[in-house]
């Protein structure tokens, strides 16, 4: 289903992440007219597009959401996705609550937030902050009650179904396991951010 | 251009005074939502671009964006300028010690026709590359482009009507752009900071511009608030007749409304379903419903992506007029329907 969000806008239910990012790469590979911004979500893509025909954008959309959606059936995108790697030293404040919180040591915290790919789900929150989806259930925990004033660019933290590395210095109620020093948020890079929906990333200890 | 001046070193403007909030603001970051880069630029876009063209500049060059008036400027250097947006009176003081000019003031509605030079571009600097000249008034109002000699303090009253005024000035605001753009960003902190007294502000090169052809641009002047919105996206979200209760009676603008957003005060908009919406793309102009049932106009500096469902968004052109809502306006909605 595709939703009008005023006069230039087109919300596309996608129903998944996994097709929300392909529907992105599709169209960002073959990028309609007029179109200024495509934002996937968990559900949904929104497209921008103040210069297009609306009615011929929503028939290409409908096409290609329809492509998204039975891809979703197994096939792998074309072409493999970025995998970005993270060295993380392990030494946030919050580690030993995580481990408390999880019934796990330390290390095994460690070894579980390093064990398995992450996948960029989208961005959001501030510029370059990426919802990583794929952490380790066991990892699940809620967010501070009380959320810090600062945290600290590069930290990596973890909140709910979540990892994220804070981009750059502000208020953060998640979790922190560690930081490194990998730059994910350049505002005189090309492209600032390493990340983008549907961008693997692996965590590794420092 | 300046021959008695310092290469480069004056062509400055100074900020004396920043009134309530200013900021430097071109057409924002379009393009980068997906990375959490809000939009940004002018809330009033419109009157940004209408400033530009009176001086002759490319439509996105990077004015200054006030709120409430209330700024002094100082010109290191004379420049063409032009005054949009909410109509502010305005008045032109001459260097202190220069005897022979006298403060000129115009006001909103006053559409004094700029001198006959306009139209001769960079006409009038010869008359500041003396260095020495004689200060004359500037026939400063808003819509009109009109040339500040240096050395003068341009100051800005309390608006008539409206919240957000933009002077450009030829050639535009030459700070360093980030990511593609010179607006400040009130949510993500991208940008220059927000003016201070002591800011300088460089003004680009006017080589090469257009020459200035309009005398006046018609003020747009106060709208009766009414915004167009066109429902949805996630309009089934609400009760049965949240739409219509939006149109029922007019919305306070509350204090807290700013770049972001206009917060507004009134009939509760009641919820069908209870939950946060999975986190989606967010546009200029939506409604958001927080769970308040208040609804809140985005404006240019919105998060890209949001969890509240949006009941409706504003018709395109209506984005200005709600860019210029001051705390305490009362605001009505319509729906309106595209062919």
């Amino acid at each position: 289903m595709i939703r009008a969000a005023g006069e230039h806008g087109l919300i596309v239910e996608t129903g998944a992440l996994e097709v929300s990012h392909r529907l992105d790469a599709l169209l960002r590979d073959d990028r309609p007219r007029g179109v200024v911004d495509i934002v996937p979500g968990p559900e949904t893509v929104l497209v921008v597009a103040p210069g297009a025909d609306q009615a011929r954008l929503r028939a290409t959309l409908e096409r290609l959401a329809a492509r998204a959606e039975s891809a979703a059936a197994g096939a792998a995108e074309s072409g493999a996705p970025d995998l970005v790697r993270i060295p993380v030293v392990y030494d946030g404040e919050d580690l030993d609550a995580v481990a408390e919180l999880a019934g796990l040591s330390p290390d095994e915290v460690v070894a579980r937030h390093t064990g398995r790919d992450l996948v960029v789900g989208w961005l959001g929150f501030a510029p370059g902050f990426a919802y990583l989806t794929g952490l380790d259930p066991a990892l699940r925990v809620p967010r501070l009650g009380t959320p810090r004033t600062s945290v600290p660019a590069g930290s990596v933290a973890v909140a709910g179904p979540y990892s994220a590395v804070y981009p750059s210095a502000s208020p953060g109620g998640w979790r922190l396991l560690g930081h490194t020093s990998l730059r994910v948020w350049d505002v005189t890079a090309d492209p600032p951010s390493p990340f983008r929906p549907g961008t693997r990333v692996r965590f590794e200890r420092a | 251009m300046s021959g008695a001046l310092a290469p480069g070193a004056s062509r400055v403007i100074e900020v004396l005074a920043p009134g309530p909030y200013a900021t430097v603001q071109d057409l924002g970051r379009p393009g980068l939502a997906h990375l959490g880069v809000p939009g940004s630029g002018a809330a009033d876009a419109a009157a940004l671009r209408l400033a530009n063209r009176l001086v002759g500049n490319p439509e996105g060059l990077a004015g200054i964006e006030l709120t409430f008036g209330g700024a002094r400027l100082a010109f290191h250097a004379g420049a063409w300028v032009a005054v949009t947006g909410a109509g502010c009176p305005l008045s032109a003081v001459p260097p202190a010690g220069d005897a022979s000019g006298t403060a000129a003031s115009g006001t909103a509605a006053s559409g004094t026709a700029a001198s006959g030079t306009a139209a001769s571009g960079e006409g009038a600097s010869g008359r500041d590359a003396s260095g020495g000249a004689r200060w004359r008034a500037p026939a400063a109002g808003v819509g009109v482009p009109f040339w500040v000699p240096a050395g003068t303090e341009l100051r800005f009253g309390t608006p008539v009507w409206g919240l957000r005024s933009y002077l450009a000035v030829r050639g535009g605001v030459a700070v360093e752009p980030v990511l593609g753009s010179r607006s400040t960003d009130s949510l993500s902190g991208l940008g220059p900071e927000p003016l201070r007294a002591g800011t300088l502000l460089p003004m680009g090169p006017v080589t090469g511009l257009e020459p200035i052809v309009a005398d006046v641009a018609p003020p747009r002047g106060p709208r009766p608030a009414v915004l167009r919105v066109l429902p949805g996206p996630r309009d089934d979200w609400f009760a049965p007749g949240a739409l219509a209760e939006l149109c029922a009676e007019p919305y306070t603008v509350s204090q807290d409304s700013n770049r972001v957003g206009v917060r507004l005060g009134g009939r509760e908009l009641a919820r069908a379903r209870e939950g946060e919406l999975p986190s989606e793309g967010m546009v200029a102009g939506a409604l958001q419903v927080p769970p308040s049932g208040q609804p809140i106009v985005f404006l240019a500096d919105h998060p890209p992506t949001g969890g509240y469902p949006v009941i409706a968004v504003l018709v395109t052109a209506d984005l200005p007029v709600a860019a210029q809502l001051r705390p305490g306006d009362q605001v009505r909605f319509t729906t309106h329907r595209v062919g």
